[in-house]
């Protein structure tokens, strides 16, 4: 490539911190290590602002890369990303510099190994979101459980093996069935039976720009001629127009499926999650929450959504029945069971306060997957943007819990009441976030929300009527939570001597809350990274729904009677 | 001047953000604080006053035409949305081609218009295809204000109502450690309620909504270090969230049948829908359904009115300006705002005239049992708002917010007056420790009879007007087959609010100083109101009249809640004519209420509100002709039936129009005199009487005490449900979902260790014998391979790998190998 590899540079920027931390610092160097790995992760973040420069008239994929990687498999190099990979890498790499700031006073051994994994998992899960090579995705993927891993076994609490082991396994069950169905795809490209019904229509419009449309040609001629397959994701993408409805398309799509509903998670995979979190130190929670369930809904946008579309638009292959119907299901119980979950620990008298806020995550992710299963521009909008929307504020909570946390070395919520008087500032921003996660208009969540259920209302009725409960319950428990932390007098003598935030968690607070008000006031330009991108995908699964500048593609004919529902 | 109408809402916000903001940090004055706040909403007030006056009275007057910001560019597109498709409404829209013909005229009418009208009347969406397909459009929500006739109303209100309130709040706070986070809140209020009647569009709509509802959560919870204020707040929350539930499901159903959420898009298409007479459920009975659960959260009708009278917990201003005199009437607002869809739908104006008139009783019965001054006060106010919502419900649009501003008059002023009284006697509440205060307080007493007597409906007050015409809009109805039911309710409740005001008034300020007592009566049921009040029996305060800054603004409003009716005097007076021309409030709001019999906007011309000619509105202001018309010339009923109509009934015995509304006016008077009468007797006659009758009405009386255990009731059907929910989906969490994952965990260690038993005594002790055998052949070799190095081993790890590769790979790397030699050579 000529021009610079922007995006290698972000992806793997944090994994030069990591080895030159390993390679430059002692053991016993702890605080330099924490100062020179939050200025690394803040130069990764200015890095990242550099693919604020995505053309967001032209949209579908920039920034690209290729290089010949294991030409024997057909996987390449490829590297690339549309509007909303841009949005959730930008995100990741400021999470990054939050998290390592809000560890200097939690972690208190082994900092070097510590920043050294938060580093590496930073890589992990930028490569995750620059991948346009299947394998490449895959891999990081995989990767990016390693050093979550270790951040919860080695720095987390006191149950922290059973956390990690859980987490591990259950995400890499997921892992392995998705392996199978990311084989089968490789294969399928390799069909030139189905491949030569590829229209050139839906590659101009999944790739959105010619650039890429050249990067396809090119990967699939490479692969032609080294007689492999291709991993490109494009391609799987264009490939999946043309998969047959039927039982293989169903299973692949679960194969997938079931992969990133472990990651998302939705109900009812979501057991690792409360654990997890509970058990992480307060950078890992951030990053759980904030970035890495978002690789599962994100999974769903680039992989399941447009690449078995006939399946993800399916309502009668089980009879009654199909694929959407399931997914919609699951996402509905997934936002009143969190959200009542969450519930659970406010009703309880000495509740663990991160468990609720994990608990309402698992309500959060329900929003995401019932915005993306309306398969309307403005539900998948909407889902996308309560991606990032969650990953600001579930993050900011966890990052408040673990300031109480560090201060009293517990978060139960029976030990709190009346913290008002004594913390003033974290009582404000506290209220913030809670405002923000209920959906206060003007505060980031309500757009997300409101365009998330919007489009489950456009879908059908219902589906946004049972997703506005939850969010009425979301209000309950947020609410009650607050009350019981912040309102009363002090009965504890224990809170009568805490301090207000330090300057250096102001600092690390303050970005959240600017953004949290940002996003609900002036969406716009967030909305504009992301649209193109969301009307392609949507295009790919119904050619002819009315979407603002997007003509409707010819529906293939055997795609006909599920695209025409109703 | 009204381009400026968008520094209204932001000059409170700027005044909340800088006290919020600095006035901790930089040690702020109270009286700084206080300027800042009342500063700011002054000139919002002013501001207001110049722009109503330049868009409707002034030489440049555009009334009745709507004023939208974005029209001057003072606006941003604040939520852009992707295409929208109309699922909904489709059935309807085709029932809207039958009405082919008036679509033609509409058509003929649009082709006629100016580029400038058109743009005023937004676009005329209605005219787009049938096929579902096609029916879709862009959805970008903007963030522009609208003013309009209600907006105006609105703004006058709000911020001129609350200037009083914001200055008698510097004067009642005075003290308070928090008074720059009382003043933030407060203007961060002002700021959400003035979205929320200014935005022209359903969205920022409920952004005011829920801004006043955080508002009036943060100060409810002013004191929230007292546990019943901390409850009361998060009670108004969650309860006014249910009403959200609605709202904002009303909102996706607007959009998904109109494709926009823009008001004057919205009302141009709906009034070309068909009327659902009742119980026709159509698409716009629906969006009305959810519309009117949100109002009933927001203003508190039955049976989301709970929250209300817990609100009471925050200071008075708050109650004053929150919880009587602005944010409750939002619901109002709304109503009267979406009009046209309600009166769409027969169904549901009888619902909302049904739930107006329970509410109205339901909360007036409770008012006379209760004994703390707020609490009378709120549920007042619960009642009052019911009046309102039967306006409403009865097709009085107009009557409805004429009652929403003498209600924020004389409200205000006996919230107010309410928290001057609790001042001067030292944060008492309790009314049967107070009596004979109208000695001490002369200032209060005097403006606190201004509003007893406009609450309790006698001529000439502000009260008088708009109550009256409520109730002759229920009996004259030809809305709702139930105009006569909601009549004889609204009656019976303007009686009990007669009664329980003048029982407020004797136990407040006449008959004798309780407070002096040493022991105070036991009521039955009696509680002590909050933690810190002080009793009596410890020491006796002897109440003193509030400082001018809290006696001034009473002031003001006593005057507006003595005259302030006279903007809407009942053409029974006038000859059959609401006079003034627009200064009259019923035509200043005509062009907004759609008529359903004509099927356009106003009442007399058939010309759209969006698309009228501003000549033919002149003329139809300054000469009212609904009411000269003769009666038998009246138009058919707007839903092709009506049941029993009381006013006609009256009529076709006196035979004159003017003279059945004098007959009403006259029964509304008497019962007000009979509530009074009946009150004096009880509290200032006979003292004894309260007692006996409560005792013989013992059942009755328990129930209204206990304000009939709806909260009870709530309690255990909602809230320890839900609770018990969070328990069992807990429960089920922990015990089957991550009982089977760690289930799956024992069942794969439980395998382990069958593999592992195989594994060491059969498997193992084959491998075993056979690596006996193969040791003792191949020892030395082997003996060798350990030597102890870790890089030695690291090679033969590596080889490994190799060969793994090279076995899985094998096929693979050969191709690549044989392609690469072909390509080579």
């Amino acid at each position: 490539m000529k021009s610079l590899p922007i995006l290698s540079i972000v992806t793997w920027l944090p994994t030069v911190g990591a080895i030159i931390i390993l390679a430059l610092f002692k053991k016993t160097q702890g605080t330099s290590i924490k100062k020179f790995a939050t200025a690394w992760f803040g130069l990764a973040f200015v890095a990242s602002l550099l693919l604020l420069a995505y053309n967001r008239g032209m949209g579908g994929m920039q920034f690209l890369e290729d290089c010949t990687w294991i030409p024997s498999i057909g996987a390449r190099y490829q590297m690339g990303v549309d509007g909303t990979a841009v949005l959730l890498i930008v995100l990741t790499t400021l999470l990054g510099v939050i998290a390592a700031l809000s560890s200097w006073k939690y972690i208190e051994k082994r900092e070097k190994e510590y920043y050294i994994l938060l580093l590496l998992l930073q890589t992990a899960v930028v490569g995750v979101f620059t991948s346009m090579d299947l394998f490449l995705f895959y891999l990081f993927f995989e990767v990016s459980l390693v050093p979550m891993y270790f951040l919860i076994g080695i720095w987390g609490g006191e149950n922290r093996l059973y956390a990690a082991i859980k987490f591990f396994l259950y995400t890499l069950v997921g892992s392995v069935v998705m392996l199978l169905g990311v084989l089968k795809m490789y294969f399928l490209t390799q069909d030139l039976a189905l491949t030569s019904q590829i229209t050139q229509a839906t590659k101009d419009m999944l790739a959105g720009n010619s650039e890429a449309v050249a990067m396809v040609a090119r990967s699939v001629q490479v692969a032609a001629d080294n007689g492999t397959g291709t991993f490109n994701i494009l391609h799987m993408q264009a490939l999946g127009s043309v998969i047959p409805m039927g039982t293989m398309q169903v299973l692949l799509f679960f194969a997938f499926a079931l992969g990133f509903a472990i990651k998302v998670p939705m109900f009812p995979f979501h057991t690792w999650l409360p654990d997890a979190h509970v058990e992480a130190p307060t950078a890992g929670s951030v990053i759980l929450a904030g970035i890495l369930l978002k690789l599962g809904t994100y999974g769903f946008f680039r992989f399941n959504l447009p690449m078995f579309p006939a399946a993800s638009a399916d309502e009668s292959f089980f009879g009654s029945f199909g694929v959407r119907s399931v997914m919609i299901f699951l996402a509905i119980v997934g936002i009143i069971y969190g959200a009542l979950a969450a519930m659970y620990f406010v009703v309880k008298r000495d509740g663990d306060v991160k468990k609720l806020v994990a608990y309402s995550s698992v309500s959060s992710m329900g929003i995401v997957m019932l915005g993306l299963f309306s398969l309307n521009p403005n539900g998948v909008n909407g889902a996308v943007l309560h991606m990032i929307n969650h990953g600001i504020y579930s993050a900011a909570l966890f990052l408040l819990v673990g300031i109480i946390y560090e201060r009293r070395h517990t978060r139960n919520v029976a030990e709190f009441g009346g913290l008002s008087h004594v913390m003033p500032g974290y009582a404000a921003i506290f209220l913030s976030m809670v405002m923000t996660a209920i959906g206060l208009p003007l505060l980031c969540v309500f757009i997300s929300e409101f365009l998330a259920l919007r489009g489950a209302f456009e879908a059908n009725p219902y589906w946004a009527a049972w997703g506005a409960l939850g969010i009425i319950l979301n209000a309950g428990y947020m609410l009650w939570l607050y009350q019981r932390m912040f309102f009363g007098t002090i009965d504890n003598p224990k809170n009568e001597t805490l301090t207000d935030l330090s300057s250096r968690e102001w600092i690390y607070m303050t970005p959240l809350v600017i953004m949290s008000l940002w996003i609900g006031i002036y969406p716009k330009p967030f909305l504009e990274y992301i649209e193109r991108p969301v009307n392609a995908v949507v295009r790919q699964i119904r050619p002819t729904y009315p979407i603002q500048g997007l003509p409707a593609t010819v529906p293939p004919p055997e795609r006909a009677a599920v695209t025409n529902e109703k | 001047m009204y381009r400026y109408i968008w520094l209204v809402p932001l000059l409170p916000l700027a005044g909340a953000a800088i006290n919020g903001l600095l006035g901790r940090k930089l040690r702020f004055s109270e009286r700084l604080i206080g300027g800042i706040a009342v500063g700011s909403i002054a000139l919002a007030f002013l501001i207001t006053l110049a722009s109503v006056y330049s868009y409707a009275f002034g030489s440049g007057a555009i009334w009745p035409n709507v004023y939208v910001t974005s029209q001057d560019g003072a606006s941003y597109s604040w939520i852009p949305g992707g295409a929208v498709r109309f699922t909904q409404g489709g059935s309807a829209r085709s029932m809207v081609a039958v009405q082919e013909s008036a679509r033609e005229e509409w058509a003929k009418r649009l082709a006629e218009m100016t580029p400038e009208e058109r743009l005023r009347g937004g676009t005329i969406s209605v005219l787009r295809g049938h096929n579902e397909e096609e029916r879709a459009s862009v959805l970008d929500v903007e963030w522009s204000y609208q003013l309009d006739a209600l907006s105006s109303i609105f703004m006058l209100v709000v911020t001129g109502v609350g200037l009083c309130i914001f200055v008698f709040a510097t004067g009642y706070m005075h003290g308070d450690p928090g008074f720059y986070r009382f003043f933030a809140y407060m203007g961060l209020f002002m700021f959400s309620m003035l979205v929320l009647v200014m935005g022209s569009n359903f969205l920022m709509m409920f952004v005011g909504w829920e801004g006043v509802g955080l508002c009036s959560y943060l100060l409810i919870g002013y004191y929230f270090d007292r546990p019943e204020a901390a409850n009361a707040s998060r009670k108004a929350f969650i309860t006014n969230r249910v009403g959200d539930f609605g709202f904002a499901l009303a909102i996706f159903g607007v959009i998904a049948t109109f494709g926009t959420t823009q008001y004057t898009d919205v009302f141009g298409q709906a009034a070309n829908f068909p009327l659902e007479p009742l119980g026709n459920w159509g698409i716009l009975s629906w969006i009305a359904l959810g519309l009117f659960v949100g109002a009933c959260g927001k203003s508190a009708q039955l049976p989301l009115h709970v929250w209300l009278p817990d609100a009471m917990a925050g200071p008075t201003p708050v109650s004053a300006l929150i919880h009587a005199a602005t944010m409750v009437t939002a619901g109002l607002y709304m109503l009267t705002r979406t009009n046209v869809i309600f009166q769409h739908s027969q169904t549901m104006m009888t619902v909302v005239a049904v739930v107006g008139a329970a509410t109205a009783l339901f909360a007036a019965t409770i008012g006379i049992t209760q004994n703390d001054i707020k609490k009378v006060l709120a549920y007042s106010t619960v009642s009052q708002l019911g009046f309102m919502f039967m306006a409403c419900g009865v097709g009085a649009f107009a009557i409805g917010i004429f009652h929403v501003m003498t209600h924020a008059f004389f409200k205000a002023l006996m919230f107010l007056g309410a928290g001057s009284v609790i001042h001067g006697m030292h944060h008492e509440q309790d009314m049967r420790r107070m009596g004979g205060l109208r000695k001490y307080m002369p200032y209060t007493y005097l403006t606190f009879l201004a509003g007893w007597l406009a609450i309790c409906g006698i001529i000439p007050f502000s009260g008088f007007w708009s109550k009256d015409e409520i109730l002759w809009s229920a009996a004259s109805t030809r809305y709702v087959p139930v105009g006569w039911i909601v009549w004889i309710v609204g009656t019976i409740a303007a009686t009990c609010t007669a009664f329980y005001m003048t029982r407020l008034m004797a136990m407040t300020f006449w008959g004798k100083e309780r407070f002096l007592d040493n022991q105070h009566d036991h009521a039955p049921g009696h509680e002590v109101h909050g933690a810190d009040h002080e009793t009596p029996t410890h020491h006796v305060h002897i109440p003193h009249e509030s400082p001018p800054s809290m006696w001034v603004p009473l002031a003001v409003l006593a005057v507006l809640a003595t005259i302030g009716g006279f903007v809407g005097i009942s053409p029974a007076f006038t000859g059959g004519h609401h006079v003034g021309g627009r200064m009259n409030i019923v035509n200043f709001l005509d062009p907004i209420i759609w008529n359903p019999t004509t099927r356009f906007f106003g009442t007399h011309e058939v010309v759209d509100s969006f698309g009228r000619r501003p000549e033919l509105v002149e003329r139809h202001a300054t000469t009212s002709v609904l009411t000269t018309e003769p009666v038998h010339a009246e138009p058919p009923p707007p839903y092709g039936h009506e049941g029993f109509n009381l006013a006609h009934t009256v009529e076709s015995v006196v035979h004159k129009h003017w003279l059945t509304e004098v007959v009403f006016i006259i029964i509304s008077l008497l019962v007000a005199g009979l509530g009074m009468a009946l009150g004096w007797l009880f509290y200032v006659k006979k003292p004894g009487l309260p007692d006996i009758w409560a005792a013989r009405l013992r059942p009755l009386y328990q129930a209204s005490y206990n304000k009939y255990w709806v909260d009870e009731f709530f309690g255990w059907a909602v809230t320890r449900r839900t609770m018990d929910a969070a328990r069992a989906v807990f429960a089920f969490d922990s015990k089957v979902i991550d009982g089977a994952v760690n289930g799956s965990a024992g069942l794969t260690r439980l395998a382990s260790r069958v593999t592992g038993f195989t594994d060491r005594y059969f498997v193992d002790g084959l491998v075993n014998a056979i690596a006996a055998f193969v040791m003792r052949l191949m020892s030395p070799l082997f003996r060798a391979a350990q030597t102890g190095f870790t890089q030695n081993y690291a090679l033969v790890m590596v080889l490994g790998l190799v060969l793994a590769v090279i076995l899985f790979f094998g096929a693979d790397i050969t191709t690549a190998f044989k392609a690469m030699f072909a390509t080579w050579f």
